[in-house]
């Protein structure tokens, strides 16, 4: 398998709305090598949140292919798509979507229940994911007794604790204040420099301006992608 | 998901929401509560009746050769009860030719019985029962002398006017003084104390200690009876097999010994206690008859009432749901997460259910003359009954959640 470690070809995606079809995707192609440092962009309407589904293993195109780090995603059925969720795929949603009663580590340890690991690996992990962004103190916290910015890092730490192939963040900042928002951008590009492939779905151009590759869409097309030249040498630093 | 991670789950949203919890589980803890005490009560019922009902008032493997029902069970026709008052009273005679021609190992005591009045000293007891008896009546009704002697077969020979008496006459009349030794006047008639019978206690909320008992040939006899005849003749085997075998045999001399032609109703009763079970034994199963339905009813209420409640828990975590899905959950994780759920509000109902019926089942053994033992298949029944419930309603439930489409779920506010 080479670098790639999305590809889509040809992705459609179309609803019935009523009696109406509606096509959301209109045959989309797309590559993302590994570590690549992506957000993907575009108004309301453009299909930007059906590519995120899409994507994300949580949905499956009309037509065409997906293959995510070597698996064929497009044809798959619900519990192998449960599958590439749990082992490929780490989300980061807007609104934080963490269990209100669980303390931080459980919920951290979510996807680990998920994949079967056991109860003391389960732990370890998660303290070590927590530790690696910057919550090691507060791991026993409900996230009710946490800021935006650290709920937030919790979601990034359960994301990342299966070491999925893609990181995927829709609107990660979304919720959060510019200082807020600054000091999570700071995480993904941290995570980037230390190898992760990052996706972030926005339309903020500053959230946009922190990647490496900027691809937007309209009208369900790819309407351009280019190398995002201004911060290509700063954030890595 | 893990199984004890499910039931941990279930355990801390029950904790969150204890008032919503209690309401739910409502109808499966009156179901098992009423499980447990009213198995309870009827076991707590049949030791009793064959323990103590049967053992104090016809005595174990004995049954009476009698003219006609003593302990009168269902309902009997005015002409059966006519019957029983024509048939030909039991004599000393009859009772001689029974011991005679009997080849079943047993004892044998004829008794005659009556109420009577004692007095001693000035003062007075009445409606006392007088048993005019053999001596071997004390080996058959098992009964333990606490001060004293019985009475022997030569004082019955002889006549003698001794008297034995019941614990809490002994202690009525005498008040703490030795009644050995004294005399007493039953109807009249002067009887020496020898001895008097261990405490008994009572027979629901009756005394068994108010009486007392003399040779079949003393003075009092006359009170009883007339000359040779007596109320019944008891016979004790030594195991429920030859007891059955002595009544056949009791039956058939009988009939030969009054010429009774084949077809002919036996103009005489044999009671065991047995006869006298049988009555309870209808109810005790007409009560076991009944309670499956009762307890259905109450279980299947409660299963729907945790079914509507595990449905609104769905339709209230479906963001949850949506989230567990984005992270990996398959559907079959989602369907054992409500499942459990829904078995463990169930269980625990059972389990308080299972503590309130065993408090009721001691309430009753406290505050009413009745008996009650719990029985240990109930404690295993109520549980399982809880763990079915559960399940059951938690299925239609879980199946809804685990087929959530998660974009769907992930959207919902």
């Amino acid at each position: 398998m080479s670098d790639d470690i999305i590809r889509l070809e040809g992705i459609t995606r179309e609803y019935l709305m009523g009696s109406e079809r509606v096509l959301a995707l209109r045959g989309v192609d797309l590559t993302i090598r590994r570590n690549e440092y992506v957000a993907i962009m575009g108004p309301s309407g453009s299909g930007k949140s059906t590519m995120m589904n899409m994507l994300g293993a949580l949905d499956t195109p009309s037509a065409g292919k997906y293959w995510l780090n070597g698996h064929e995603v497009s044809q798959m059925a619900d519990d192998d798509l449960a599958r590439v969720r749990n082992r490929e795929i780490g989300f980061v949603f807007q609104t934080f979507n963490l269990l209100p009663r669980a303390s931080a580590l459980a919920n951290v340890e979510l996807p680990l229940v998920y994949a079967g690991v056991s109860g003391k690996e389960r732990k370890q992990r998660a303290e070590a994911a927590l530790e690696r962004v910057g919550l090691g103190q507060r791991m026993h916290h409900k996230p009710n007794e946490l800021s935006g910015g650290q709920r937030q890092r919790v979601a990034i730490a359960r994301a990342l604790v299966n070491e999925p192939s893609i990181l995927l963040a829709d609107e990660p900042t979304g919720n959060l204040d510019s200082t807020t928002s600054e000091e999570i951008m700071r995480v993904f590009g941290q995570l980037h420099a230390q190898g992760q492939t990052v996706l972030v779905v926005t339309h903020e151009p500053d959230i946009a301006a922190h990647a490496h590759r900027v691809v937007v869409l309209r009208d369900g097309k790819v309407d351009s992608d280019r190398q995002n030249p201004v911060t290509a040498t700063g954030v890595a630093a | 998901m893990p199984f004890f991670e499910a039931v941990r789950l279930a355990l801390s949203s029950i904790r969150a929401q204890k008032l919503k919890s209690f309401f739910s589980l409502v109808g499966v803890l009156i179901g098992v509560t009423f499980l447990i005490a009213v198995v309870s009560i009827v076991q707590g019922m049949n030791v009793y009746m064959t323990d103590k009902f049967a053992g104090a008032l016809i005595g174990v493997n004995t049954f009476q050769v009698r003219s006609r029902p003593n302990i009168q069970t269902g309902n009997s026709t005015e002409e059966q009860y006519r019957q029983w008052q024509r048939n030909p009273r039991i004599t000393i005679e009859d009772a001689a030719f029974l011991e005679a021609k009997m080849t079943t190992p047993a004892r044998f005591a004829r008794a005659g019985f009556d109420r009577v009045k004692i007095d001693w000293n000035g003062k007075q007891a009445k409606d006392i029962d007088l048993q005019a008896v053999d001596a071997e009546f004390f080996r058959i009704k098992h009964w333990d002398i606490s001060e004293g002697r019985i009475f022997t077969p030569q004082e019955v020979n002889i006549g003698a006017s001794v008297v034995v008496l019941g614990n809490e006459l002994g202690e009525r009349l005498f008040k703490g003084r030795d009644p050995i030794g004294q005399t007493i006047s039953i109807g009249g008639l002067p009887h020496r104390v020898i001895g008097v019978v261990a405490k008994q206690g009572t027979l629901f909320g009756i005394s068994l200690d108010k009486f007392v008992v003399t040779p079949l040939t003393s003075p009092a006899r006359r009170l009883v009876n007339r000359p040779h005849v007596i109320d019944d003749l008891h016979v004790q085997a030594e195991n429920p097999a030859q007891m059955r075998e002595a009544m056949a045999e009791a039956t058939s001399l009988m009939r030969v010994r009054r010429g009774l032609k084949p077809g002919q109703p036996d103009n005489f009763h044999l009671e065991s206690a047995e006869g006298a079970l049988s009555e309870w034994d209808k109810i005790s199963k007409v009560l076991f008859l009944a309670l499956p339905g009762l307890v259905a009813i109450s279980l299947v209420v409660g299963g729907i009432v945790i079914m509507n409640i595990m449905l609104m828990a769905v339709a209230e975590r479906t963001r949850e749901i949506g989230v567990r899905k984005a992270l990996g959950a398959k559907r079959r994780d989602i369907m054992a997460q409500f499942v459990v759920e829904s078995a463990t509000l169930s269980v625990t109902g059972a389990i308080l259910g299972i503590g309130a019926g065993i408090l009721l089942a001691f309430a009753v053994r406290a505050f009413t003359p009745l008996p009650a033992a719990v029985a240990p298949w109930s404690i295993g029944v109520g549980v399982g009954l809880g763990v079915l419930v559960g399940m059951v309603a938690g299925v239609y439930p879980a199946r809804q959640a685990a087929r959530l489409d998660p974009i769907a779920a992930l959207r919902q506010e």
